[in-house]
């Protein structure tokens, strides 16, 4: 039985890469959009240029699940190197759009789902001459089918359509008659529309559809941020150029001068260092990398942890270890990221659950390092930084001040002030800094990886060094109440179970917790926003007999941190990992936590036999 | 010997400058060098230069690496700001410094080390960017810290203390500067102040990448017999091109050398260099002909100093990014943040 939905199926496209199928495919998804039904576009891809299979999967949900589903109710199956696993994807019951020019045998195909062939290649081959246009065209002309089998609003599409190309009319036309020809094949050959059905709704509000990426780069901007020093690397690269497109826009002064600085830098150990004397230096600078990345900058982290200068790092992160998946998600540089660099040392981190949340922390993270004078890392992933996600629209407050931290005035000292460097002079483990040229003869230090004392003179006296730690230790303890606090959010009846995720995990982790608790079984969830762990992350887990941990990577190391860092006995954390480098799903949540909680119920063997 | 406090008090007629400030207005914390290194010699070369120049110590920035050069900033300009960064990243980190600030003085001091083995692609990369500093290399070709390893500037040939000779090739940081497009390359001894003063002097007000090789001998592992870097064998192969005479743009140009010896070199911000010709053939203004003449005379274990390349409109990273005049780091809310009218026009255009 051919499945029947509306505004409520996924449809997987299967491409190959560089044919120009991106931006017909995100046309779709902004049609869908435009129709007001939520959408979650995620681009599925390969680390390669041009040949290799890209697909690009479109779930629509009126009642706006986000999250990566699984499966595929229509599949638009469009490159042969990939035909049988495409195939053997589709859900019983579901769609295969195909391209139906050259008779294909009957084995090739499945019984249990509908099988729709339209001659793309024949119709293109009609239609256009030029190779290059036959390529390009047969995208918008499977859009254009699409939107006869799926009984789209085409006026929707023509509108996008007409502001991508506009003041270029030519272009407009061209793609609208391409839009045209899929469409009216499938009107005159065939019935639709299909089970699968788009109907107007009203499902997406005012919010907006951003790639991760973007909005990390426009919380630069409003934070502050002047310096951008990168290196080039999978999936962070977007993140700087939309820095520089963004600069580009809201930065230039009246006689087109630049109110920043961006240095694409020879490697990520030039990059982390640029932001290091830029931020010892007084002025906000950032970097964007991944995990590699991370690797590389570990000794400069140190430095920067301990000589205490304000840095932000956006690590978009990627599977690993070594490249690892480039072009795959995972939540993986946990670990390296909090205790990055040899020696004791301990990051700020931040957890965004999708773009708007980047943008709001991308742009607290400049403030949280100035206060803190420390680096903090913005946690993205893959799944946030390269793909659009509908999200609430990005909000200011033009009231707001930048928190430049403790920063010693040349007024100040003038007065007397006692600088010392290191001094913790308000308890709080935060001591004042002043930048290079405040004043003629006070407040200048030497700023040294090495040990030093309260005034910054070098020492390797014991104690001085064990006070400059410990003192450490108070600024990370004075941390955990200015970082974004967990959100706890409790199930509707009382339970002994909780759950703990973070980032990108969010989306699917709302959907599996509707899943469970329709199969009646209950969860409290807490999901973590930062590091180091706010008093309450203890707390719930106290609170729980026992407390998953769902996390996308293979060794629990969100876990491993809450043990470390929270002093919880680890049986009580009970770990749920997906690290495949697709993005996790809500039915992985929720089967794999149903499991345990199944497992838990088991009525013990003695109570059985007694 | 940080045990030993330095004296405060100073002859009362000590010699001030335009400021007022004299020579201990530059000095720093007594080095831990050992006595007589060649690096000594640099540190009082720039207190030196720096107080001719009547510059405001607090508006230099010192940025160094590691090792045994990269102490030295703390031992000159004490009301300056220092940092003793990462071993071979000094270029990186005072890059994002100048980016930060454009109105400090960049100093970045570095070994060879430091610079020609962990960080030679910094210093490479900062030199093809055209950050505006003045980077010194105190280039003794030896591990010093580590206790007499060859550096990568040892060159081929020369015999380690252990007596080991170096079977690897020398890389010329002078040459890689001037293939790099530093618009201000000179080569100096630690033991002719003489010559290395003026030249401090003039890769300061030079605006652009001024690179500045001082051989400086390294009297605990590489001052021996059979060491290309020793006092001895520098001074038998110190073949000088040129002596600058350094004058600001205020002072009146005085000139009584004799004709045709003397070229007269304008820089951008105003200043002039006299230079005095000690070779008549050399051209501080042909980047291909000094590569030229230096690896001629390396090749003959001549080491050529003087000031060997100066681009007269040279040009800076700044005015590649075409950034804003203010210095970055003083800009606030006011200029940075654009504000919630334009977020939500952002907004609206990605529905």
């Amino acid at each position: 039985m051919p499945i029947q939905s509306v505004n409520d199926f996924v449809v997987r496209f299967a491409n190959v890469n560089g044919s120009g199928s991106a931006s017909a495919n995100e046309l779709f998804a902004r049609a869908v959009l435009r129709m007001g039904i939520p959408v979650a576009p995620r681009n599925i891809f390969p680390s390669n240029i041009q040949g290799l299979p890209t697909w690009y999967e479109v779930r629509i949900s009126e009642s706006g699940y986000l999250g990566a589903r699984g499966g595929t109710d229509l599949m638009v199956a469009m490159n042969p190197q990939t035909w049988d696993k495409d195939v053997g994807g589709i859900e019983p019951g579901g769609y295969l759009l195909y391209d139906s020019t050259k008779p294909m045998p009957k084995t090739k195909f499945r019984e249990d789902i509908t099988v729709i062939g339209v001659p793309f290649t024949a119709i293109c081959n009609r239609e256009y001459t030029d190779p290059r246009q036959r390529q390009l065209f047969k995208n918008i002309i499977y859009i254009g089918a699409l939107s006869a089998l799926l009984d789209m609003d085409v006026a929707a599409i023509e509108r996008l359509i007409a502001e991508q190309y506009k003041g270029k009319e030519k272009l407009f036309d061209a793609n609208r008659r391409a839009l045209h020809l899929g469409r009216d094949w499938v009107m005159m050959n065939m019935e639709h529309p299909i089970g699968l059905r788009l109907k107007r709704a009203n499902a997406v509000g005012d919010r907006i559809f951003i790639e991760g990426n973007a909005a990390a780069a426009l919380g630069a901007v409003y934070g502050g941020a002047t310096i951008c020093a990168w290196y080039p690397i999978t999936p962070s690269s977007s993140l700087a150029e939309a820095f520089n497109r963004y600069c580009r826009r809201l930065r230039v002064n009246d006689s087109k001068e630049n109110k920043f600085a961006i240095v694409q830098a020879e490697d990520e150990l030039a990059s982390i260092g640029i932001v290091i004397g830029a931020g010892w230096n007084g002025a906000r600078a950032f970097t964007a990398t991944s995990g590699p990345g991370i690797s590389l900058m570990q000794e400069f982290l140190g430095l920067a942890y301990f000589s205490e200068i304000p840095a932000v790092i956006f690590d978009v992160q990627r599977a690993g270890p070594s490249t690892g998946m480039p072009t795959r998600t995972q939540q993986t540089d946990i670990i390296s990221c909090a205790y990055a660099s040899h020696g004791d040392t301990k990051h700020i981190l931040l957890f965004p659950e999708d773009p708007a949340e980047t943008f709001d922390f991308g742009a607290a993270a400049f403030d949280l390092a100035d206060r803190l004078q420390t680096p903090v890392f913005v946690m993205m992933d893959l799944d946030i930084g390269m793909n659009h996600r509908l999200c609430r629209p990005l909000t200011w407050d033009d009231s707001r001040k930048y928190d430049r931290g403790k920063v010693m005035t040349a007024a100040a000292l003038e007065a007397g002030a006692d600088f010392g460097r290191y001094l913790d002079v308000d308890g709080d483990g935060i001591p004042y800094r002043t930048y290079p040229g405040t004043h003629s003869t006070k407040g200048s230090f030497f700023t040294r990886g090495t040990s030093r004392d309260r005034y910054a003179r070098y020492t390797e006296e014991g104690p001085a060094y064990a006070d400059n730690m410990q003192r450490l230790l108070r600024k990370f303890e004075t941390a955990k109440d200015l970082v974004p606090r967990p959100l706890q959010a409790n199930a509707e009846k009382p339970t002994k179970y909780g759950v703990i995720y973070f980032g990108s995990t969010s989306p699917a982790m709302d959907e599996a917790i509707e899943m469970l608790e329709s199969k009646g079984q209950y969860l409290d969830r807490l999901r973590v926003r930062a590091f180091p762990f706010h008093s309450s992350v203890t707390s719930f887990i106290a609170d729980h007999d026992f407390t998953f941990v769902v996390e996308q990577n293979r060794d629990g190391q969100l876990r491993s941190l809450v043990v470390n860092e929270c002093g919880v006995d680890p049986v009580r954390l009970v770990p749920i990992l997906h690290y495949d480098g697709t993005p996790i799903t809500a039915r992985f949540i929720a089967r794999a936590i149903g499991e345990h909680l199944d497992a838990f119920k088991v009525t013990p063997l003695r109570k059985v036999i007694s | 010997m940080t045990y030993i406090v330095k004296p405060k008090f100073h002859h009362p007629e000590l010699p001030k400058n335009r400021l007022g400030y004299t020579h201990r207005d530059y000095e720093g914390k007594i080095s831990t060098l050992c006595a007589g290194c060649g690096h000594d010699s640099i540190t009082a070369a720039i207190i030196e230069a720096c107080f001719e120049l009547s510059i405001e110590p607090h508006r230099v920035a010192k940025i160094s690496g590691i090792g045994c050069s990269s102490k030295t900033p703390d031992y000159f300009l004490g009301n300056s700001h220092g940092f003793n960064s990462v071993h071979g990243r000094m270029p990186s980190v005072l890059t994002g410094a100048n980016l930060a600030n454009r109105d400090l003085i960049y100093l970045g001091v570095s070994g060879d080390g430091d610079s020609a083995s962990i960080g030679l692609g910094q210093f490479a990369h900062c030199m093809r960017r055209g950050v505006n500093l003045v980077y010194v290399v105190e280039n003794n070709g030896v591990y010093g810290l580590t206790k007499g390893q060859f550096s990568a500037t040892a060159d081929r040939g020369s015999k380690s203390k252990r007596g080991v000779t170096n079977t690897d090739n020398a890389i010329d940081m002078v040459g890689i500067a001037l293939q790099l497009g530093a618009s201000f390359v000179a080569r100096s001894f630690s033991g002719d102040k003489k010559q290395l003063v003026p030249i401090i002097k003039a890769a300061i007000e030079h605006q652009g990448a001024a690179f500045i090789d001082v051989i400086s001998p390294c009297v605990a592992f590489n001052n021996h017999a059979g060491s290309t870097k020793s006092f001895d064998y520098v001074r038998e192969h110190n073949e000088a091109v040129n002596f600058l005479d350094f004058m600001t743009g205020r002072a009146p140009i005085h000139v009584d050398y004799a004709p045709g010896t003397v070229e007269m070199v304008e820089q951008h911000d105003g200043t002039t260099l006299a230079l005095r010709k000690l070779d008549a053939e050399y051209d501080v203004h042909d980047r291909l002909a000094a590569m030229s003449f230096i690896a001629q005379h390396a090749s003959q274990g001549q080491i050529v100093t003087g000031l060997l390349y100066v681009e007269q409109d040279a040009s800076d990273l700044h005015g590649h990014l075409n950034t804003v005049a203010a210095p970055l780091n003083s800009l606030g809310e006011k200029e940075l943040c654009p504000g919630s009218a334009a977020l939500n026009a952002i907004n609206a255009g990605l529905r």
